[in-house]
């Protein structure tokens, strides 16, 4: 089901099918140019398919957006060893819950992506990785799955192919740190989810030390589009550096939060007052966070003229992310919001590596601190000074991901921090922001 | 132990899902689905599925403490998840918190006095664009107030 009304303003490609009687059908599926994609891949060489998404200029949807053709073309094809395709989709970034309306309205879809990633590596099994919370979700990939192993659409000779591909569901059980991909191949092993160290990439040793594509649902879901219509025409959905759409999810002191397919280079002030109806109650923008908690913030100001895409994003200084978009009203108090934000990183460290679980842990004391009114002038300092020294010092993104909003927050919104100083109560501490009380 | 024929398919499935040699795999999964009808993770569980995947009962602990959603102490039949996270909280979902945990009188990972529901503040669950966001066992409830969580909370003081 949906849980927002679209926005006339979307580019559906992924999102083609929501709203369809019926959607997560296979039926449904077959009669909207479903799996029409794979057997057209299935005419393809490897190379070719590989092509093909190098020309539509995909990038990895989970929120590094590295070059999805690029990342397949490292799996070494000729290895004796069995590849495998997993599928990311421990959606767990905060302020991000695309993964989930597109298994959940769409699941076909997921599966014909993780096909042809399957008859481009030569991989004949693949794993989806979900998260523990979203069980209604391996409900309806589980008959997704039955579905299509009982009309052939996967198993053994898939619809006379001569391509065989086994798919399962995968549980975690409550871990962000598992969306972190080799952190996530540990816990498939049915271990912690510890990060590994790289090299060796997943591509060459991953699931089960053989090579493995590993990439997110939206990823893989942007593939059948991209051989059923082409590289060019998905390339041309988006910027010249970064091809197509992505699944935006709209959310915090907003008019009409929701998810909305949004091509990429879409202005963000456009996106924030048309598509998403305004900041909530007729309050400014005060800030907004662009993909996920742990891109650094952006200014209202710095939102000006800014558009939804890496390059654009990446030139202030922050990043595209997962798409998860965090708007901040004027009435938001940021010393709250960093705390919070670490307090989430604090409690998700897996506590591996040092500069990680000791500076999540220690910035999450001194923004408790300061929140409570007991900081000091110098605390200010102390907050930049040890996110700084997380910064590219741990096995995994979690640090950094911990750091960078933080960093960002601090350097912005010093004055916020001042105002806690001194005893003096969170300025913003009766401000109601409940949508309907 | 015995479990329910439908758990014991499941194991069944989950055991052939993973390449020969790597049934280790089924662990966290198995605890997950094993935690739902047993009620939480207990000593006899441990033994069970370490048996069943062919790791020692150590090695089941180690890896348990690590997943939040993996609980030793029961659980409330109903388990009310609240999240506070950034987008939740930018739509008062700490103070939604604070209501759940007033009105019951317990707080976080407690469980009321006849066992039926049981609390807890939760890290992002993935329901952001519909914050504030809970979810009781595994069914989602969107844009909620204090009002409609007062339904819900109710409706579950009576649920068989």
């Amino acid at each position: 089901m949906l849980y927002n009304e679209p926005s006339p303003l979307e580019t559906k490609v992924l999102s083609r099918r929501f709203g369809l009687q019926n959607s997560a059908s296979l039926d449904t599926y077959l009669a909207t140019e479903g799996y029409r994609a794979f057997m057209k891949a299935a005419g393809m060489k490897p190379d070719e398919i590989i092509n093909e998404v190098k020309a539509s200029n995909l990038r990895g949807r989970g929120g590094a957006g590295f070059p999805t053709g690029m990342k397949w073309s490292f799996v070494p094809r000729t290895s004796p060893k069995p590849k495998y395709i997993v599928v990311n989709a421990d959606e767990s970034e905060p302020g991000t819950c695309k993964d989930r309306v597109l298994i959940e309205n769409d699941p076909h879809q997921l599966i014909e992506g993780v096909l042809i990633a399957g008859l481009a590596v030569d991989s004949h099994a693949g794993y989806i990785y979900v998260r523990g919370e979203y069980r209604y979700l391996i409900e309806i990939l589980e008959k997704a799955i039955a579905e299509a192993y009982a009309k052939g659409w996967l198993g053994k000779n898939i619809q006379g192919t001569g391509f065989d591909f086994d798919l399962y569901t995968h549980s975690g059980a409550g871990a962000y740190e598992c969306g972190e991909e080799s952190a996530l191949l540990e816990s498939l092993e049915g271990k912690r989810g510890i990060p590994r160290i790289r090299p060796p990439f997943p591509a060459v040793a991953g699931a089960f030390q053989c090579p493995t594509v590993l990439n997110n649902v939206e990823t893989y879901c942007a593939v059948p589009a991209i051989l059923r219509d082409g590289g060019a025409a998905f390339a041309a959905l988006g910027v010249p550096k970064a091809g197509g759409t992505k699944m935006t999810c709209l959310t915090g002191n907003i008019n009409k939060p929701g998810v909305y397919e949004l091509r990429l280079g879409f202005p963000v002030m456009q996106m924030i007052e048309e598509v998403g109806g305004g900041v909530r109650g007729g309050r400014k923008l005060k800030a907004m966070i662009p993909g996920g908690s742990s891109c650094p913030v952006l200014t209202a100001a710095e939102c000006e003229g800014a558009t939804m895409d890496y390059d654009s994003i990446g030139a202030r200084k922050s990043m595209l992310g997962s798409g998860g978009v965090i708007v901040m009203d004027d009435q938001t108090c940021m010393v709250k919001a960093a705390l919070r934000i670490m307090r989430f990183y604090a409690h998700e460290s897996c506590g591996w590596c040092i500069p990680c679980r000791e500076g999540t842990t220690w910035l999450k004391k001194i923004l408790v601190r300061f929140h409570e009114g007991g900081g000091t002038r110098s605390d200010i300092g102390l907050i930049g000074d040890i996110s700084k020294n997380m910064l590219g010092r741990t096995f995994c993104p979690l640090g950094d991901a911990a750091a960078m909003p933080t960093i960002s927050i601090v350097e912005k919104f010093r004055e916020e921090f001042e105002a806690h100083l001194d005893g003096k109560p969170c300025p913003f501490e009766h401000v109601d922001h409940m949508v309907m009380a | 132990m015995t479990f329910s024929p439908q758990l014991e398919a499941r194991f069944e499935k989950l055991l052939k899902s993973y390449p020969p040699g790597r049934q280790r795999s089924a662990l966290v999964p198995m605890l997950l689905y094993a935690q739902d009808e047993v009620g939480s993770i207990t000593d006899e569980l441990i033994d069970e599925v370490a048996a069943r995947v062919g790791v020692t009962a150590l090695q089941v602990n180690e890896v348990l403490s690590y997943y939040s959603m993996l609980h030793r102490k029961p659980l409330g039949k109903y388990h009310v998840q609240v999240c506070t996270n950034i987008s939740c909280l930018l739509n008062d979902g700490d103070k939604l918190w604070e209501h759940v945990c007033k009105k019951l009188g317990i707080g976080h990972k407690e469980v009321t006095a006849d066992g039926q529901i049981s609390i807890e503040e939760v890290e992002c669950m993935g329901a952001c664009s519909w914050a504030p966001a809970i979810q009781v066992n595994y069914d989602f409830h969107h844009f909620v107030t204090p009002g409609k969580l007062d339904e819900i909370l109710d409706g579950l003081k009576e649920k068989p």
